[in-house]
């Protein structure tokens, strides 16, 4: 009964006070940083599935980035609907991931971190060399999204004949973070979460029982990839650009450091993380040259007290909760 | 007749070392095989490559006439033979009724795709895996422990955890690493019993790698004898005791550890 008190007045919040208070108090600039909070926290959330098979991921921003080129290129080369290259930008870094996570899956802790973390300058590198993307340039004047409407019926209006788009991106960011984090909630309480949590403990265990660990790997990479694209995608739609530095190593590092923060035994960790780390960074600007330094600092500090993340601090023995 | 588990003229070398060299033995259903032999006589890397955790340098093992060495162990279980481990490896932060949940894996019938969706086969693969579970529990004697975490059981239950996971498998046949290592004499007669009830209640074929020779003249139906990576004997527990080369190879050398 709790969870779903708490759910309401989560969707509440996000849906109703967060524009009613932008709205009041004009900040509009908000829903910028809000939509990015949501979008990031949805590569995120893929990040933390993957440490829940016990793998170190720093190669996120590396799909994201494929998923915001294909989409851009999808809707200015061929013309097609945002709302349509979406799932197929999150389709195609999935497949990008099972490729590549065939090989390298197999290698565990620090061996799999490193692979990981060059991954996104493999992906930067690539989109400077090839004429489709555009190089150094990149692609820009990405048109915003267009409606959708089915028998006449408006699903999604064009952003471009509104008045407010960025209210448009924040619905439309939020909308896709519940949906994520709903499935997060369901796959990590359904069979294949239990798989997980069996290989993130033991592998050799698991595979003992009969549980094809290397099959389960490729479709748990497969599907944090996947919202990696979707993640990225959308990005490069608000942002109307893609440019082969939109998403580097330090964002890798980021939607990592996003899972630790929030953490890892919670399935919200990386929404709740995402959310601290963006608004503590900027919070800290006042600071000036020294922003960096205090906010790694606090960083450190909050790991060495929190090591289970902030959400150990409500929520002790919350379902999918390990460690 | 023919038999449930063949190994035939299994050797594993790595690099110079051949640590197995032609080992041939049958397991006959529904009996209990330990292999015993001093510290480094290759009985480990045997129970590897018989569960496919290590593939043979030459030779084979089959079961029920087919082929499971040099697979994957997913696969080995599969198709009925699965292996425990010693207490160590375990799902540490899960409780022992979850373990042996997630452990009958192989009995799901629904994709993981419908466990998402919640579809109906899914629903009844729930109810049967708590049902299965409490079944084992019941049959295990772990009820007071089920719901404990795993990493806060001691020793002698972490061992017997180990082997409820590898029976939620269901499985044909049962391989079992040192199950009675580390035992005082009531937790090595427990184990004894236990392992027997698996064997005649369940009808699960159990073969063992084992250093108490007390516990396994005890248990035994056949003992299979390594020495240097050799098989030196093969019997009933009355003739391997008075084996010359068993005598020779516990008792020859000064070197050797007596396991007791």
């Amino acid at each position: 009964m709790i969870q779903w008190a708490g759910l309401a007045v989560f969707l509440l919040a996000i849906f109703v006070a967060v524009p009613a208070f932008i709205g009041a108090s004009g900040r509009t600039d908000f829903y910028y940083t809000l939509t990015s909070v949501a979008l990031l926290s949805i590569a995120s959330a893929g990040v933390w599935l993957t440490f829940y098979i016990g793998r170190i991921n720093i190669g996120q921003g590396a799909f994201a980035l494929i998923g915001a080129y294909v989409s851009a290129i999808l809707v200015t080369k061929a013309g097609m609907s945002f709302w349509l290259s979406l799932p197929l930008a999150g389709l195609f870094a999935a497949g990008v991931a099972v490729v590549i996570g065939v090989p390298i899956l197999r290698l565990r802790g620090v061996y799999f971190a490193m692979i990981s973390l060059v991954l996104t300058q493999v992906v930067t590198l690539t989109a400077l060399a090839l004429p489709i993307t555009n190089g150094a340039k990149g692609i820009t004047s990405i048109p915003l999204p267009g409606g959708v409407s089915i028998f006449g019926l408006t699903l999604i209006p064009d952003f471009a004949t509104l008045e407010n788009p960025r209210l448009a991106f924040y619905y439309a960011a939020c909308v896709l973070m519940v949906l994520t984090f709903a499935a997060m909630y369901r796959l990590v309480n359904s069979r294949l979460g239990h798989l997980c949590r069996s290989m993130q403990q033991n592998e050799e265990l698991a595979s003992s029982i009969g549980v094809n660990i290397s099959y389960i790997r490729v479709i748990v990479f497969a599907i944090s990839s996947f919202l990696g694209g979707i993640g990225g995608a959308m990005f490069g739609s608000i942002a109307q650009s893609v440019y082969p530095s939109s998403f580097q190593v330090a964002d890798s590092v980021n939607f990592m450091l996003n899972c630790f923060l929030g953490g890892l035994g919670y399935v919200f960790g990386p929404m709740l993380g995402t959310l601290v780390l963006y608004f503590g960074w900027d919070l800290l600007f006042e600071l000036g040259r020294f922003q960096l330094l205090a906010y790694s600092s606090l960083l450190i500090i909050l790991m060495l007290v929190l090591p289970n993340g902030l959400l150990s601090l409500r929520l002790p023995g919350r379902k999918g909760a390990d460690k | 007749m023919s038999h449930l588990l063949e190994v035939r003229h299994v050797t594993k070398k790595f690099g110079g070392l051949t640590a197995n060299s032609d080992i041939s033995f049958n397991v006959n259903e529904n009996e209990i095989l330990s292999v015993i032999g001093p510290n480094g006589a290759g009985k480990s890397t045997l129970f590897k490559m018989i569960s496919s955790f290590l593939p043979t340098t030459t030779g084979e093992v089959l079961y029920k006439g087919e082929r499971i060495s040099n697979l994957k162990p997913h696969i080995v279980a599969r198709k009925g033979v699965v292996r425990t481990f010693q207490e160590t490896t375990i799902f540490k932060s899960m409780t022992v009724r979850e373990s042996i949940i997630v452990a009958q894996h192989l009995r799901a019938r629904a994709s993981l795709a419908g466990y998402f969706w919640g579809s109906r086969t899914a629903h009844e693969d729930v109810n049967s895996f708590g049902q299965y579970a409490d079944d084992l529990i019941a049959f295990l004697g772990m009820s007071d422990i089920a719901n404990e975490q795993a990493s806060n059981l001691p020793q002698g239950n972490l061992r017997a955890l180990g082997i409820a996971i590898g029976l939620a498998t269901d499985p044909k046949v049962l391989l079992l690493d040192e199950p009675f290592a580390g035992m005082n004499h009531d937790e090595t007669m427990k184990m004894v019993n236990l392992v027997r009830k698996v064997r005649d209640d369940r009808g699960v074929t159990v073969m063992l790698v084992e250093h108490d020779m007390p516990a396994v003249m005890n248990i035994s139906d056949r003992i299979v004898v390594l020495n240097f990576g050799e098989m030196i004997a093969e019997g009933t527990p009355a003739e391997i005791q008075n084996n010359e080369k068993v005598i020779e190879a516990y008792l020859g050398s000064a070197d050797d550890e007596i396991g007791i």
